[in-house]
């Protein structure tokens, strides 16, 4: 009983790790219509810029702030340079222009900053803590409240602010929007500025974790499952979507696998979001498309 | 009784070159017969035959295969590496355990295997759509590529899982060599391509075309939308599948757990896109694209420039220009290289024209 | 009308220039080498991109700086100078098949001795392409181990130390430490591999030493790339194994070492394979690392006498191929040295025998199958303790099957175990044949003489 609750809370831990990279696709996704591929690319240009500032021996913060202006810089370019140009086409050219830029911002952060691994050490002690006789890890439980942190700031900002509630109305309805004054360029700028900065985030953490290397871009394909149960348009329905398939994955890869032989978290994730699309085709919280003939 | 005209499925397709006297086109057909199947083997070396022209031949097979799905049915699939390591194995568990069957046949029943997975996967296109079903063939593509590493049957119980081809051989003749090899995958991708045009001007591929275009539309007035976006699948994924184990065997000579994966599944992807999709020249003028740029990229890059450059930067930076070669396509040229071409050679006919 | 007139134009001139410069760049490549008459090609394929390129990155600078070490200060292979370029493999098969194509005909008058591979898919995929050719694939610490049998597989060399033998050497140093072969009876050894081909190469010979001495052995994959490894590792918290052998590769390593620390197993009782086992790995996994041990044929370290010789002539003369000099001597870093070195001498006794000029396949093959690196050797080679004494054969092509437990002590490996740890390749050798054997049934291949 006690290995199955470890499995679970690891497994759930593990699955808010996603949800943090989840929530720079909803945020893209809700400004822009489109799954950003390159979201993955632009977490480990992120850390590696971030690894790259500390090994030159610059205090966190200032890396931290100098890595931020350049990650929204990023974003503020591509939003120009690739989405615009795109804006009527449907969904899978829009994806396999986000595929194109991964290839792209993937080659251009290797050439500056190069291929070797970097270690990224963010001051956090990973001794287990025990409660009773389970096992939590201090890392996963830091990284968790971190998510909560974020989650809640995204709130506020998204139903508070002024920017929210216009994102919120270009979502809705964009001609009306549009007709109100609402200026969508800017808009979905600032949009993908911050879904840089939820980058940032989700680039220390997962960097922190195993190191700030190339794999870290494959973080994207476990984001696909979370957003399909969560909802591509909810940031709660990314955080619960995270914990399902954390958690899914972390039981099945014990439980499942000892049936079958192991490894089944490599497709575990995606059939449930399978089932899910089955049942529930707009995920938990999104939102159901109409379909129009 | 057709509902729609062919006339107006012209519309929808690609613009093609003005319709020439059959007798030319035969001649033309005739010729480029001769010098794909007799020229290049004489006068091509190890190199091109083995490392570029066999490759290209199959990946423009694979191109076609999910070019049938995508580009007439409308159904978007990342399953493709998935549909291919189908066709792989299957091929080589029927050169294993049947030997007595001749190499064609088993090609075409790896493929049939192939194309059953393909429908199976296909049932759930009947519930999802769009990009959603992009997410669902993802779900196909890890799951068949782990029950291959997982269940050691497949590839025979060798220690490592990975097979390696029994002797290649039609009516005793050994097609181990590499123009055995090239001779073989052109011959295969030129019947494939034979029925595959046929198929698509015929009622399935209009059909398939009217899916594409507006399924909610097209099952209001009675076409079968079910019966054609299964049959779509099943008749991708068996060409897929030929294509896998023709790179299985005619190319690489082993399966390596690399070869089927995701990555292998967006190169097609962007063959097809790169090509235009809905076109059937439009998939060799991709796959020579993919094939060759890089080997182009680096001879003309480390050619001159030679050690100047360390090679890791080179590898990166032709990484971030094919990134933007394609994001530049996908924004300047949609339609792909073929709809290029074809306004290419409209103009080189109007200028010709009396 | 003018403006698509203009658009085809351009496309004309931007066709031909472009056809221009690939036919300058062919002439160019040819013209510059059209002198060096007598010099021995050596291509490599290498990766230097993609997600194991701080792998290879120092494998090949070791290459590279004992190759410029060879040319600059010995004036080359009995006065053959040595000539190399680089081909990008991306450690993707397709690539290496581009590559080994693209080089096998050799370069202005030398043909190519020996290929080196430089990854596990890759060299399977050349196997028998190796053969039609007459080119050896020398495939060090890696490969596929029935290879070791040379009348088989006449041009495939796992020379030094096969993944069979890493795992017997494993755990005959876990004896070691136990206080004796008899006492592995009763343990728990886990093997966390990375599941792929590369990964389970081991598990037959550990089913078979787990049968032989009565150790449990247990196998737990870890999916690629290994990123998360979190289930895997608290699997292993509820086993409780003695021992954990990890045959990782890339990522995964440095992610198991902090899993491990995660959940509490002790670091000192994991022993990495070979590709888990230098300190390109484990230094991302930081602070926790320390104690953790790995197996390796190439130790770790800086100051044998030809790294003495190379810091002298190359690296400090700016002519070393590293960029980060940190890398220098390290486990990799040596990996690329011990390659060249056996590189170099297989050609010099093909040379002996053949006479001197540019080595061919065959002629290499015969070198290989007559290398004998004795400790006498290895001494005026400057490698004693570097590199084992190797033996080769037709029956042989590993010719050594011995590695040292090294120790991360959070800068720098330290070696803890007695010298070399050899296998019991004495009793693995006759299920290799067997599978030699069952591969030849496959294929249809006739068994070589025992002789060369």
């Amino acid at each position: 009983m006690n290995f199955f609750v470890e499995t679970l809370v690891g497994g759930l831990l593990a699955g808010v790790m996603y949800s943090l990279v989840a929530i720079g696709f909803v945020l893209v996704f809700k400004a822009s219509g489109v799954f950003n591929f390159a979201q993955g690319s632009m977490v480990l240009c992120a850390a590696l810029t971030f690894v790259t500032l500390r090994e030159k021996n610059i205090d966190f913060w200032l890396a931290a702030l100098i890595t931020l202006a350049i990650m929204v810089a990023i974003a503020i370019a591509v939003e120009r340079v690739v989405l615009r140009p795109l804006v009527n086409q449907p969904q899978i050219t829009l994806f396999m222009a986000t595929l194109g830029l991964s290839f792209v911002i993937e080659g251009l952060s290797q050439i500056a900053m190069g291929a070797s691994v970097h270690e990224l050490d963010l001051g956090i002690v990973d001794t287990p803590i025990k409660f009773g006789d389970i096992q939590v890890s201090q890392f996963d439980l830091v990284a968790a409240a971190t998510a909560g942190v974020l989650v809640v700031a995204l709130s506020i900002f998204f139903s508070k602010t002024r920017v929210g509630i216009s994102l919120r109305a270009i979502a809705d309805d964009p001609q009306a929007a549009l007709s109100i004054g609402i200026r969508l360029q800017t808009l979905w700028q600032i949009v993908w500025g911050v879904a840089g900065f939820v980058s940032l985030v989700a680039g220390l953490l997962w960097g922190a974790r195993q190191g700030v290397q190339f794999a870290l871009t494959l973080v994207v394909l476990k984001a696909l499952p979370v957003l399909i149960i969560g909802g591509f348009t909810s940031i709660t329905g990314a955080i619960v979507g995270g914990l399902i398939v954390g958690a899914g994955d972390s039981l099945a890869e014990i439980y499942l696998g000892g049936l079958l032989g192991g490894s089944v978290s490599t497709w575990f994730a995606y059939a449930l979001a399978v089932i899910f699309l089955l049942i529930r085709p707009a995920g938990l919280f999104g939102e159901a498309a109409i379909e129009r003939i | 009784m057709t509902l729609i005209s062919s006339a107006e499925v012209a519309d929808f397709a690609p613009a093609r070159a003005p319709v020439r006297p059959r007798s030319r086109v035969w001649i033309g057909f005739a010729v480029a017969a001769l010098v794909v199947f007799v020229g290049v083997p004489l006068l091509a070396n190890d190199y091109w035959l083995n490392a570029i022209l066999v490759p290209f031949l199959i990946l423009s097979l694979a191109g076609l295969g999910l070019n049938l799905l995508m580009g007439y049915a409308g159904q978007a699939s990342l399953g493709t590496g998935g549909f291919m390591s189908v066709g792989a194995y299957a091929t080589y568990n029927l050169l294993l355990r049947l030997p007595q069957l001749p190499l064609p046949v088993s090609l075409l029943l790896g493929g049939v295997i192939a194309g059953l997975v393909g429908m199976a996967a296909g049932l759930l296109s009947l519930r999802i759509k769009g990009f959603y079903l992009v997410a669902s063939t993802l779900a196909t593509q890890f799951f068949l590529e782990w029950l291959f590493n997982q269940f050691g049957w497949f590839s025979n119980y060798s220690t490592s899982s990975s097979i390696s081809a029994p002797r290649l051989a039609i009516l005793g003749h050994d097609l181990s060599g590499p123009v055995g090899r090239y001779l073989l995958t052109l011959s295969a991708v030129t019947i494939v391509t034979a029925v595959a045009i046929r198929l698509v001007h015929s009622q399935t591929g209009r059909t398939w075309m009217a899916i594409r275009d507006m399924d909610t539309a097209a099952s209001v007035i009675g076409i079968p939308v079910a019966s054609g976006k299964l049959k779509a699948f099943f008749v991708s994924s068996l060409v897929i599948g030929i294509a896998g184990a023709l790179w299985a065997f005619a190319y690489l000579g082993t399966v390596d757990a690399r070869s089927f994966n995701l990555d292998r599944s967006f190169e097609v992807m962007f063959i097809i896109i790169l090509g235009g999709m809905g076109s059937i020249v439009g998939n060799y003028l991709g796959a020579a694209f993919m094939v060759l740029l890089p080997i182009l990229l680096d001879h003309v890059i480390s050619g001159p420039l030679g050690g100047a450059i360390d090679a890791g930067q080179l590898e990166n930076f032709q990484k971030a220009l094919f990134g933007g070669l394609i994001i530049w396509f996908l924004i300047k040229e949609p339609n792909g290289l073929a709809a290029l071409l074809s306004r290419c050679r409209q103009w080189l006919a109007r200028r010709t024209a009396p | 009308m003018s403006l698509q007139r203009t658009f085809f134009h351009m496309q004309n001139l931007r066709r031909a220039v472009a056809a221009a410069t690939v036919g300058l760049s062919f002439a160019a490549s040819v013209a510059a080498f059209a002198d060096d008459a007598k010099t021995q090609y050596f291509p490599l394929a290498t990766f230097r991109v993609g997600a194991y390129a701080s792998s290879g990155i120092p494998v090949w600078a070791g290459e590279i700086d004992y190759f410029r070490y060879i040319n600059e200060v010995e004036g080359g292979i009995n006065g053959i100078k040595l000539v190399w370029d680089e081909c990008e493999t991306n450690w993707e098969v397709e690539k290496g098949v581009e590559c080994y194509e693209r080089v096998k005909g050799g370069k202005n008058g030398s043909p190519v001795p020996i290929f080196l591979p430089h990854g596990d898919p890759i060299s399977k995929a050349l196997t028998e392409k190796s053969v039609a050719d007459k080119i050896p694939l020398v495939t060090i610490a890696y490969g596929r181990t029935e290879a070791i049998d040379g009348r088989v597989f006449p041009y495939s060399f796992p020379t030094v130390f096969s993944f069979w033998s890493e795992a017997s050497s494993a755990i005959n140093f876990i004896a070691a430490k136990a206080g004796g072969k008899d006492k592995l009876k009763g343990l728990k050894i886990a093997t966390v591999y990375h599941d792929s081909p590369y990964g389970k190469e081991t598990q037959v010979p550990l089913a078979f030493l787990a049968k032989t001495y009565g150790f449990e052995d247990i196998q737990i994959p870890v999916p690629h790339p290994g990123n998360d490894q979190s289930a895997q590792w608290a699997k292993i918290r509820q086993l409780k194994p003695d021992w954990v052998f990890l045959r990782g590769w890339g990522v995964m390593t440095p992610v198991a070492i902090k899993t491990a620390a995660k959940v509490g197993f002790p670091v000192d009782h994991i022993i990495g394979g070979i590709w888990s086992g230098s300190e390109e790995d484990v230094r991302p996994a930081g602070a926790v690392a320390k104690g953790y041990l790995a197996i390796t044929p190439f130790p770790a370290g800086s100051n044998f006498e030809i790294h003495q010789k190379l810091k002298k002539y190359i690296l400090d003369k700016g002519l070393s191929d590293l960029k980060d000099p940190k890398s220098f001597g390290s486990v990799y870093y040596n990996s690329g040295v011990d390659e060249a070195i056996i590189a170099v001498e297989a050609i010099r006794t093909a040379q002996a025998h053949f006479g001197v000029h540019p080595i061919n396949g065959e002629e290499a093959q015969w070198g290989l199958e007559h290398l004998d690196l004795s400790e006498k050797r290895l001494a005026e080679l400057g490698a004693t303790g570097l590199e084992q004494p190797l033996k080769l054969s037709v029956q042989d092509h590993e010719g050594g099957g011995a590695g040292k437990v090294l120790q991360w002590d959070g800068e720098k490996w330290n070696v803890v175990s007695d010298g070399w740890v050899k296998s019991d390749r004495d009793l693995l050798l006759p299920l290799i044949y067997e599978r030699a054997a069952a591969y030849a049934k496959e294929k249809g291949i006739v068994l070589r003489d025992a002789t060369n």
